[in-house]
């Protein structure tokens, strides 16, 4: 008597993925677009050409301004291993994107990034029959908080809210759904209120298109207080949306896998759906940037799947196709985390 | 991974609400309806102080918040959004769940989109039909809320039993099969009416919500109940004393019926046991409508309620040592710990020597150092010791604000040398840790005490913080022994060089050098009580002898490998089906089975503490203090005896004061089933008919060789086999002294009071192991035998009676992990608070969980090592998998489990 919707193909898919292995998600976007020398000319290329505003950093727009780089960087990380690649998306829901005035163009970076992202796809598996590859949509948290007021002298005050939240999040939504990734993955997650936006919005587009796509849920925990930027602990923060069930839940950003790994492991012990990880490559360095090598990255992550912890593995902020082909090595022979 | 279906809540916190769980109170003065106070400050918007009533709800207990700005005056919406933003911003008060309560479904709808937490809608219903109804459920699995369901429908509010039970069946099953509602989701209001309002029909209105939520608790799977309490009272407003009877009678009852929260003023609520018992008479009169007059008694009773009060004082008399120097009378009341005069006497020596720090490198450290030679002589013993810690802790307290006015002084102190002491992660024990504490800090050493239930990344971080010197590491039950191994490991994997001091009732030589040395490639010493730790300390740290000190320890660990590794290789196990035909020779079809007059559950909410005491056992309360021997007879040994008769004394007056200001309540559960043994299973059954299974226990055998005549035990032999044709029972029990014994602890531990902390826990566990007794003796006269046994208050003590006791975890059956089906069985978290931990440890601590056995030929026996082939038959009894009964029973394997792994990449292969 429950009308539940359809499934889309890839829920079938990636299952069938976490139960036989452990799989591969791809490492940073931001820390391989930094290796191109990028000019304010590369950023707003021709379409952007009279934009009233510095587009520079918006790393989001490449995927209409410089394809080339953007697609080069996912082939980087399907042939290092990665069975999932994230959409260049992270950024561009109206609510981020209005620091750079482009509130109108989100739908259209969108499909930029789900084109670019699908094509590499495509091209790799054509290239390499037998393996099956995934695109995510990425769904980033945006830049405001709905649970924290921004003016310390106004606790009660809001940046942003939820009903602008689900507006925001449905529009990215529709797009990447529109623009064929295979299951969105919900990010970097520091505000859970945001993400409960971002929850009821995915299942108000699912029930208009009649479908359900996979989701992945990624919280991020950032300090060693084991609470997110928000304040909840991990089983707080996943009583508040395990409603969404999840096709996986995880952790990343903030933290590298060794401070992580409390937190993986608590959150492991408690979800029952599948677990996954993406941490930066360590702490960052007095210039911010990452030194933690790959050989150093896998043997940290490489205990979390012997521990039986893990079905997906990647990498954040620092992480290269490098990191991924050294973890790809290390977990090869681990058995994947039965939810 | 499957884990057990409950309703999972959380604000900053997770809140978890499932079988097993204790009574949940949601804070009810954050409502405009029932609290003029925060109705007055919200409408005229003083939010800073309608805050502070949250909070005080927070604090004074409660669990979840509810929230309800219904009031005519206000744009609710806009307030319920504004004063839960401003709750967000509190991590006090935003640590619990919050319920949000409106009757306007666009305020909920506002509050949940404010909410990151899992928040409860309070409430929806069928009163506007069922279209409507389930429109706003779908939303509330959309922001992911869990809902009240009052139960209403079209017709209007369900005021009988049998009303509000065929609502909220019919809204049941509209959730659960047209939405796919998630039970455990749902938190059914089945409107908590006024009675005693002189009007004939309410008369009933509290029987008929008890019995609602019994039904609904037994019929509806997952369901939970809810009730706002205040409403029950209505009629006596103003009469505080009253009110406060009535509603903690009424949740007492409706808790045994099941519900799982109610709307209560957390911090108000009276106990039970101490409604006077004239008025708890006529109070439950009413509420349970056993009189027709009831109302009116309770009226005129209430006319007369007076209250009483007054606090009688001591006097204490002079002594002749207080004619010496003030440097004699801190050694003296170091020496002796008294503490009647510690204070002006620090201050006399404060202002003599003119420094605080002066008086504690003086006269008091002095002391001290007195104190720790007669201890390491042995003249003195540890409850002296305990004492003399309690006078100095005294002391420093009252310099301390001194020397935080002398600022240069502060520095001085961080010389010490730090240990850090916790008991692990799952384990709730810390009479013995506190005591080894509190010898270190005798002997100089500052001690970071992490309290208990320490999980590693919080010990390992606190080592760093606070840069200690050693770690100390205790633990009682078996499963402690693992997660020690993983604090090795952890400390390994995160470069530590820190000693590891391994210590705790459960912990030995052995398992120290074969599981947790080698871990850990710097120095793990276990320590096995008080009295050496001292001296390992000083070993350790001394920079010397601490090189062949280590060593010394690490060749003796080689030898206990070694030692440990032969016994294994040996092998000389007998093969279960062997050991099986050896079972205990009974014959059945003559055996006496003793035939209980009832079974089933049956609770004791309050077990007189004064009876309680007839039954103590005094030998482990003074081996708890290192001073072994046998009570009474220790009281007059030639070595020991004075100090064990001061240490009674003082215990008695402790004791005397629990009893008499009832600080304690003793809470027991026991069941007594009819089973039958089937293998080395025991099955128990609904009735004598053994229509059906409702539960098993599951039990190990003894595999040694032994001589001829002598049986392989297993508790299973002392029940009739299914196949017998006989009908038998099984008893099972868990008591507790109560959350109260910690807190009680605490007050004193508080008050720089070790010693008195640590009498309180431990007579906290004579009450827990006395009560288990009273409930065997209440058992055995079930069972009809225990009516004409006529024992002496010695032979109880001893345990001549006929049958056996033995608990979970320990030698006759070393598996933690049947305390499980006990648990289900006795419902035993409900009717007595106490909860498992990871490990298996029972919280609180003084408690006691077990078994009852009746067969004559019953007794205790060690089970021993178990072999691979029983340890596989036994994983399938109990559906569990071979690596996780290996981990629970670890330290009983003959065999090691990790050799045979290596080179297999995937375990759980095995285990199919």
């Amino acid at each position: 008597m429950i009308t539940t919707l359809p499934n889309h193909e890839s829920d079938a898919l990636l299952r069938e993925l976490f139960t036989r292995r452990i799989a591969l998600l791809d490492g940073a976007m931001g820390t391989m677009i930094q290796r191109h020398p990028l000019t304010e000319e590369d950023f707003r290329g021709e379409r952007f050409k009279n934009h009233g505003h510095d587009l520079k950093g918006n790393n989001d727009i490449l995927s209409i301004t410089r394809p080339d780089v953007i697609k080069g960087i996912h082939r980087g990380y399907f042939d290092a291993g990665s069975d999932v690649v994230e959409t260049n998306t992270f950024s561009t829901t109206t609510v981020s994107q209005a620091d750079y005035g482009l509130e109108g163009a989100v739908r259209e970076i969108n499909l930029a990034g789900a084109k670019v992202a699908r094509e590499a796809a495509d091209e790799f598996m054509a290239a390499n029959p037998g393996r099956r590859v995934f695109v995510a949509g990425a769904v980033g948290p945006t830049n405001r908080t709905a649970s924290m007021s921004p003016d310390v002298n106004n606790p009660g005050y809001r940046a942003v809210n939820f009903d602008g939240l689900v507006i925001s999040y449905a529009e990215q939504i529709e797009a990447l759904l529109d623009g064929g990734v295979d299951l969105l993955l919900l990010e970097t997650v520091f505000d859970t209120l945001n993400l409960k936006a971002a929850i009821f919005a995915c299942e108000e587009v699912f029930e208009k298109r009649g479908m359900r796509w996979p989701i992945i849920l990624s919280v991020t925990i950032t300090d060693a207080s084991g609470r997110t930027l928000s304040g909840q602990t991990v089983e707080a923060f996943w009583n508040s949306v395990r409603h969404s069930k999840p096709l996986a839940v995880g952790i990343n950003c903030a933290l590298g896998a060794a401070e992580m790994r409390p937190y993986i492991e608590e959150l492991s012990n408690i979800a029952d759906c599948y677990i996954s990880c993406y941490p930066n490559a360590g702490l960052p360095n007095a210039f911010g940037g990452y030194d933690q090598t790959a050989a150093e990255m896998a043997a940290l992550v490489g205990d979390f799947a012997a521990q039986g912890w893990i079905n997906l593995l990647g990498g954040c902020c620092g992480s290269t196709p490098e990191h991924i082909a050294a973890i790809a090595e290390a977990v090869r022979l681990h058995p994947p985390r039965k939810p | 991974m499957t884990r057990t279906p409950a309703l999972r809540l959380s604000g900053l916190e997770p809140l978890i609400i499932g079988k097993g769980s204790s009574f949940m109170m949601v804070g009810e003065r954050t409502n405009v309806t029932g609290s003029p106070k925060f109705s007055k400050l919200i409408i005229a918007g003083d939010y800073e102080t309608a805050l502070s009533v949250a909070r005080q709800q927070v604090e004074s207990g409660a669990n979840i918040l509810d929230v309800n700005v219904d009031e005519g005056m206000l744009d609710s919406e806009a307030v319920m959004e504004t004063f839960l933003n401003l709750l967000a911003a509190d991590p006090e008060i935003s640590r619990v769940p919050i319920m949000i309560d409106s009757s306007k479904w666009s305020v909920l709808e506002k509050g949940v989109k404010c909410l990151q937490g899992k928040s409860i809608l309070n409430s929806i219903s069928l009163k506007d039909g069922e279209e409507t109804f389930l429109k706003r459920a779908r939303l509330a699995q959309r922001y992911g809320a869990a809902v009240i369901v009052m139960a209403f429908d079209e017709e209007g509010q369900a005021a009988t039993k049998e009303d509000k039970v065929r609502i909220c069946t019919r809204a049941y099953r509209l959730l659960v099969d047209k939405i796919g509602f998630d039970p455990e989701d749902i938190i059914f209001d089945p409107n908590i009416l006024t009675v005693a309002t002189g009007i004939e029909e309410h008369n009933n209105y509290a029987v008929d919500f008890i019995e609602a939520v019994r039904e609904i608790k037994a019929t509806l799977p997952g369901a939970k109940t809810s009730g706002g309490l205040s409403n029950i009272s209505f009629s006596f407003r103003g009469n505080n004393p009253v009110r406060e009877a009535m509603h903690s009678a009424f949740l007492y009852h409706a808790i045994s019926a099941g519900l799982d929260m109610a709307i209560v003023n957390a911090g108000m609520l009276e106990v039970y046991e101490e409604i006077k018992p004239e008025l708890l008479i006529m109070v439950e009169d009413v509420l349970l409508n056993r009189r027709p007059d009831a109302t009116e008694r309770l009226v005129d009773y209430a006319e007369g309620l007076k209250a009483v009060g007054g606090d009688p004082k001591e006097q204490k008399a002079e002594q002749a040592w207080r004619s010496g120097t003030v440097e004699e009378r801190l050694q003296h009341a170091l020496i002796k710990g008294i503490v009647d005069y510690i204070d002006e006497d620090t201050e006399e020596a404060r202002v003599k020597l003119g420094r605080p720090l002066l008086v504690i490198e003086g006269p008091l450290m002095d002391g001290m150092r007195i104190v720790g030679d007669l201890f390491g002589v042995g003249k003195m013993f540890l409850p002296q010791v305990v004492k003399s810690a309690r006078v100095m802790k005294k002391a420093v307290a009252f310099l301390t604000p001194f020397m935080e006015a002398e600022k240069a002084a502060a520095s001085d102190t961080s010389s010490a040398k730090k240990i850090l002491m916790a008991t692990v992660k799952g384990d709730v024990h810390d009479i013995g840790k506190n005591i080894v504490g509190v010898v270190l800090a005798c002997n100089g050493y500052e001690v970071v005490d992490l309290g208990v239930m320490v999980p590693c990344d919080k010990i390992l971080a606190a080592a760093k913080e606070h840069k200690v010197d050693i770690i100390g590491l205790s633990g009682l039950i078996t499963p402690s022994l693992d997660e020690m191994v993983h604090v090795a490991r952890e400390m390994k994997r995160a470069n530590f060089d820190l000693p590891l001091l391994i210590g705790g009732a459960t912990t030995s030589p052995a398992h120290t050098a074969v599981k947790i040395a080698g871990e850990y490639q710097h120095p793990v010493i276990h320590v096995l009580d008080a009295s050496r730790v001292v001296g390992v300390a000083a070993e350790l740290l001394s920079e010397d002898r601490k090189d062949a000190y280590h060593l010394q320890v690490e060749a003796n660990h080689k030898r206990l490998r070694e030692e440990h590794a032969g016994k294994r290789a040996k092998g000389d196990l007998l093969p279960l089906d062997v050991a099986r035909e050896n079972i205990t020779p009974i014959d059945w079809a003559k055996a006496d089975l003793a035939v209980p007059e009832k079974t089933g559950v049956l609770t004791f909410d309050e077990i007189p503490l004064a009876e309680l005491v007839e039954y103590f056992d005094w030998s482990p309360f003074f081996a708890a203090w290192e001073m072994r021997g046998r009570y009474p007879g220790l009281l007059s040994d030639p070595e020991i005896g004075a100090q064990a008769t001061e240490l009674h004394q003082d215990a008695l007056k402790v004791l005397e004061t629990i009893v008499k200001e009832k600080r304690f309540r003793v809470r027991g559960v026991c069941a007594l089933w009819p089973a039958n043994r089937v293998g080395d299973d025991v099955e128990l059954y609904a009735n004598t008919q053994r229509s059906s299974v409702i539960g098993k226990f599951h039990m190990l055998r003894q595999q040694n060789k032994k001589p001829a005549g002598q049986p392989n035990y297993s508790l299973a032999d002392f029940i009739a086999p299914r196949d017998s044709g006989r009908i038998d029972t099984i008893g099972g029990f868990a008591v507790t002294a109560g959350p109260e014994v910690g807190e009680y602890a605490d007050s004193f531990q508080n008050n720089h009071d070790d010693y008195t902390s640590l009498l309180v826990k431990a007579i906290g566990d004579r009450f827990a192991e006395a009560a288990a007794e009273w409930l065997h003796k209440q058992c055995r006269d079930l069972w009809g035998f225990g009516k004409t046994e006529n024992l002496t208050k010695e032979e109880f003590i001893r345990e001549k009676y006929r049958g056996i006791r033995p608990a979970a975890g320990y030698p006759a059956g070393p598996d933690h992990t049947e305390k499980w089906e006990l648990f289900r069985l006795l419902d035993a978290t409900k009717h007595t608070g106490i909860t498992l931990t990871e490990s298996l440890a029972m919280n609180p601590a003084s408690s006691v969980s077990g078994l009852y056995f009746a067969a004559p030929e019953s007794r205790y026996f060690a089970v021993g090592k178990l072999g691979r082939d029983q340890i596989e038959d036994y994983a399938k009894r109990k559906g569990m998998p071979v690596a996780e009964v290996e981990k629970w029973l670890g330290p009983y394997l003959q065999y090691d489990p990790d050799a045979e792994l290596v080179g297999v990449c995937m375990p759980g292969v095995l285990n199919s």
